[in-house]
């Protein structure tokens, strides 16, 4: 009997096509401006959004999206010019967390028989095998919808990434452009984590974009390499949890995704060994100097706050 | 945690009916523990600005619990494994330079995806252990017996011990790498060290407070503490000293109340930072701790 006669995976993989581009897209910025944390930290609020709608007895789809990008902004405007802090991010949704349970509470005292665990296991755990044909749908939609934005603002958030100061001085609006990428990050979140469940989300985020960064020093075909991998990962994932039931469809794709890392992590180990040493940098200068060939920034000094201290 | 008689404007004898329960002394007793050593691992954590891994490593408990409740182990062995093992990972990986932040905050969420998934796959296969959400993300405190809080103290002083033995160059390191890399500090291998003694701190501080309540307790009195202060003793004092109020009023709060201790914890600690924030604003203190702090030891 063919996978595609189950209407279930029919809609998995539409709903999970849309999810995995717009995250790959997205992850794939994620990553270069060191800022994974935020898609972490969003997800998380998208719990407490979706329980607050519960709570109040609002659509749940309203409380997930507002949630997600109002706290997307607010992060956004703590930190420096439309980039989130680490440790702005870590208090914010700590806290956002404890008002999490808070609405747990409320929502469970104030319905009872409204069960405890369960309700809040899919919101963070979601089922994509679960998804209905109006939401594969919608999660198709606004998956296209995240991927033509970030198209739109690629260039110039790529060169803010990439350069913040030169940036700001050759007139891209590098702060607009932030908040803007933030709100996309905030929207991809918010219909991730009501389809897919937020453990899915960061696989779909860090892996793809981490894989295709450690693949290739080129900002384009990263971008397009991130997209693809996150894409293939999800079909990949749903293809193998249809083949062994007992694997939960989560498990699968985010265990393809880690394979994947850990692969393009190796393969770019392997070719650093055998190259020459000067041909051996980290994937971000690298990337700094293809962008100066292309004529987008001149090289200065790595922004401060994104120096790691390992 | 409903309370049996409410909460009345005698606070001494309100103190005192919430101590005749042996379980709320052991619950006090456990969360000034785990407040002084998750303030002292935490200011160290902000410094470096190692939130994200923070937070992994202390997400990484709850496959591992799950685990080791599936193979029949001990949840403790889960918790220490997956902690320190995540930890592990994450410091052999992360690379210096350049372009390691990128990385470093990839790799980072692949772990974090990766173990959550596991313990996805573990619950799913063992069926039933589950149940209660918030208990799982934030602990109850209650139900902590005296044995635990015994291995809790000898665990965090342990830890403490570690620390204060690295701390010095730990905070040389942390804040001028290339500088304390150039005088002979061993950097990687202190970043590497630091990140162990994190996992296991939050290995055993999650058993009691779940896995996001010990998050809340490492980022925020540092980053509140940080935020006020520059020197690093006076920081780490500060740190305690809110970890610990925090946490004595929030045992209280949650025992007079209907609502869970998760959410007055993080409430109260969230309100110290906010304060301390518009505190910074109002005597223009901008920058990250790490700044004041290179310039308090002059060493930037």
């Amino acid at each position: 009997m063919s996978m595609f006669s189950h209407p279930f995976m029919v809609y998995a993989l539409l709903g999970g096509t849309g999810i995995a581009a717009a995250c790959g897209a997205v992850g794939f910025f994620l990553v270069l401006r060191a800022q994974v944390f935020t898609g972490d930290a969003l997800s998380h609020v998208a719990f407490t959004g979706a329980l607050a709608a519960l709570a109040f007895g609002v659509d749940l789809r309203i409380g997930l999206f507002t949630a997600t990008i109002a706290v997307a902004l607010l992060i956004g405007a703590l930190g420096r010019r439309g980039r989130a802090d680490d440790v702005v991010i870590g208090n914010v949704f700590a806290w956002i967390l404890g008002l999490g349970v808070f609405f747990l509470t409320l929502y469970t005292t104030d319905r009872s028989g409204a069960g405890n665990g369960s309700g809040t296991v899919n919101v963070l755990f979601g089922s994509i095998l679960g998804l209905s044909s109006s939401q594969a749908r919608t999660a198709l939609g606004v998956g296209v919808g995240v991927l033509t934005v970030m198209l739109l603002i690629a260039r110039p958030l790529l060169f803010a990434t990439v350069d913040e100061a030169v940036a700001a001085a050759r007139g891209v609006p590098v702060r607009t452009v932030g908040f803007a990428f933030l709100a996309m990050v905030g929207a991809a979140t918010a219909e991730a984590t009501q389809a897919v469940g937020a453990l899915l989300l960061l696989g779909l985020l860090a892996a793809p974009a981490g894989a295709a960064l450690a693949l290739t020093d080129r900002p384009w075909r990263g971008f397009v390499l991130a997209v693809g991998l996150a894409i293939g990962e999800m079909w990949t994932g749903l293809v193998a949890a249809y083949l062994v039931p007992r694997m939960p469809p989560s498990f699968s794709i985010t265990a393809v995704g880690t394979a994947a890392y850990a692969m393009a992590l190796m393969y770019r180990r392997l070719r650093a060994r055998h190259a020459a040493p000067d041909s051996s940098a980290a994937a971000l200068p690298a990337l700094r100097r293809s962008t100066e060939s292309v004529g987008l920034a001149r090289v200065t000094g790595a922004p401060s706050d994104a120096t790691p201290l390992a | 945690m409903s309370a049996d008689t409410g909460l009345s404007w005698n606070l001494v004898s309100d103190v005192q009916q919430m101590w005749q329960l042996d379980s709320m002394v052991n619950a006090y007793r456990a969360g000034t523990i785990v407040a002084v050593l998750a303030a002292v691992v935490g200011w160290f954590m902000v410094l470096r600005r190692q939130a994200f891994a923070g937070h992994t490593v202390a997400l990484a408990g709850f496959p591992g619990a799950a685990a080791a409740v599936y193979l029949g182990l001990s949840a403790s062995w889960g918790y220490f494994g997956f902690c320190v093992g995540a930890a592990a990972v994450i410091a052999a990986l992360a690379r210096d330079g350049a372009g390691g932040g990128a990385e470093e905050s990839a790799l980072t969420g692949v772990v974090q995806a990766f173990t959550l998934a596991c313990g996805m796959l573990f619950v799913s296969l063992y069926k039933g252990f589950l149940n209660g959400t918030d208990s799982l993300l934030f602990g109850s405190f209650l139900g902590v017996t005296p044995g635990q809080v015994a291995v809790l103290a000898g665990v965090a002083a342990a830890v403490l011990a570690a620390i204060a033995l690295i701390g010095r160059p730990l905070v040389f390191a942390s804040v001028d790498p290339a500088v304390a890399a150039a005088r002979g500090v061993p950097v990687r291998l202190l970043g590497v060290a630091f990140l162990v003694l994190l996992g296991a701190a939050t290995a055993e501080v999650s058993q009691i407070t779940g896995s996001l309540l010990v998050f809340a307790l490492l980022v925020m009195p540092a980053a509140t503490a940080q935020r006020l202060t520059v020197r690093p003793a006076l920081g780490l004092g500060l740190a305690v000293a809110i970890a610990a109020l925090v946490t004595w009023f929030g045992l209280g709060a949650a025992y007079f109340s209907p609502y869970p201790i998760g959410f007055w914890i993080t409430t109260f600690a969230f309100g110290c930072y906010v304060l301390a924030q518009l505190f910074g604003f109002a005597t223009r203190r901008h920058g990250t701790g790490r700044r004041h702090v290179a310039r308090a030891l002059g060493v930037s």
